[in-house]
């Protein structure tokens, strides 16, 4: 199932970023399909792009709202959110486990062979702040003279647009290099930073700064597509404890925010058939939700 | 076969496609008031500043 998993990682991350015009044309790629939403985090600014960012995509809307409003346009972002929330309904932060290139990318990271560290649980709370201030609150008010906001994210943290946006147009154009300050050098440091963290921590960014997983978290008990612990089976051994690469204790929160479905601890883990996989409550795969009766040993029960 | 053991009761969850069908609604109003042609507009220029260059 992991081979499968990343299989599918590597075609979401080419299907988003599958414009590869870009050599010749030096720009980004600017043809309908932009309409579409990435279901991962994926700078729309990156040349190879054919999807457009939704944490981008909302900051825009948020930071031109009373341009917008001046002009007669009610756009507040429905169709961004709208697209935003189906994707959420669907699958949660299952899209952070198999569509997100960005979290690819630190997964690869985390294979480089390097002493091991935990990330506190308490800095998970931080990428709520991030979705909260810097994509929504200040893009909407903090504006300049004609009333234009900031896109705060996107500029002064976002290290998925420094990697797949900004060094790329600095690549494709390096006449660009003689306008790069401080704010560059900063979101760098950020990348830097991040990479670092990636190869020392299992997906650091996803778990504490990523605003758009910090969204896909709402829909954690509403989601289409979950796993569900079938708790007559489950041993208690804290087996899928180890394998998480998010730090989720699966048998002590099966409803877990920071649960990105990657199935490894039913896959790997769990020799009980105490997690499975269910579409709207219903159990699907191979554990399907067989269950022991109460007060029998036997666990495997299918055969 | 099936040994000491019971299939799980299979009860569907509505809430799910509640929750899809309110953020369809939302984004087919979105639809309506022209946000779509505003996102491409957005998303086929590349912004610069907002990528930390310029």
């Amino acid at each position: 199932m992991e081979i499968v998993r990343k299989w599918i990682q590597a075609i979401m991350a080419l299907l988003v970023n599958g414009s590869w015009s870009f050599p010749f044309t030096r720009t980004i790629y600017q043809g309908p399909l932009k309409v579409v939403c990435s279901p991962g985090l994926n700078c729309y600014s990156c040349p190879a792009a054919t999807t457009y960012c939704p944490i981008g995509s909302l900051q825009q809307m948020m930071a031109g709202i009373r341009i917008a409003l001046e002009n007669g346009q009610n756009f507040f972002g429905f169709y961004v959110v709208g697209t935003m929330g189906v994707l959420g309904g669907a699958f949660g932060r299952l899209i952070c486990g198999w569509a997100c290139p960005f979290g690819l990318i630190q997964e690869l990271l985390h294979k480089i062979p390097s002493k091991k560290f935990s990330i506190p649980q308490k800095l998970n709370y931080l990428k709520y702040g991030f979705l909260l201030f810097f994509v929504i609150l200040l893009p909407l008010t903090v504006v300049d003279d004609f009333g234009y906001g900031e896109l705060w994210f996107c500029k002064y943290v976002c290290p998925a647009g420094t990697l797949e946006a900004g060094l790329p147009m600095l690549m494709l154009q390096p006449g660009l290099s003689r306008t790069i300050g401080i704010v560059f050098f900063n979101k760098m440091t950020i990348l830097v930073g991040f990479i670092l963290w990636s190869i020392l921590a299992s997906r650091p960014f996803c778990r504490t700064t990523c605003p758009l997983g910090a969204f896909y978290a709402f829909f954690k008990k509403l989601k289409l597509v979950k796993l569900r612990l079938i708790e007559e089976n489950c041993t208690k051994c804290e087996e899928c404890h180890a394998v998480c690469p998010m730090g989720v204790k699966f048998n002590e929160s099966p409803e877990d925010a920071e649960c990105i479905s990657c199935l490894k601890c039913m896959d790997k883990a769990c020799k009980f058939n105490a997690i499975s996989l269910e579409i709207a409550g219903l159990p699907v795969g191979r554990n399907a939700g067989v269950r022991r009766r109460p007060g029998t040993k036997q666990s495997n029960a299918v055969m | 076969m099936i040994g000491k053991s019971e299939k799980t009761s299979k009860r569907v969850r509505v809430a799910p496609f509640v929750t899809i069908l309110f953020f369809v609604i939302m984004g087919i109003f979105g639809i309506m008031t022209g946000e779509v042609r505003r996102v491409l507009e957005q998303a086929v220029q590349v912004c610069l500043s907002c990528i930390g260059i310029g």
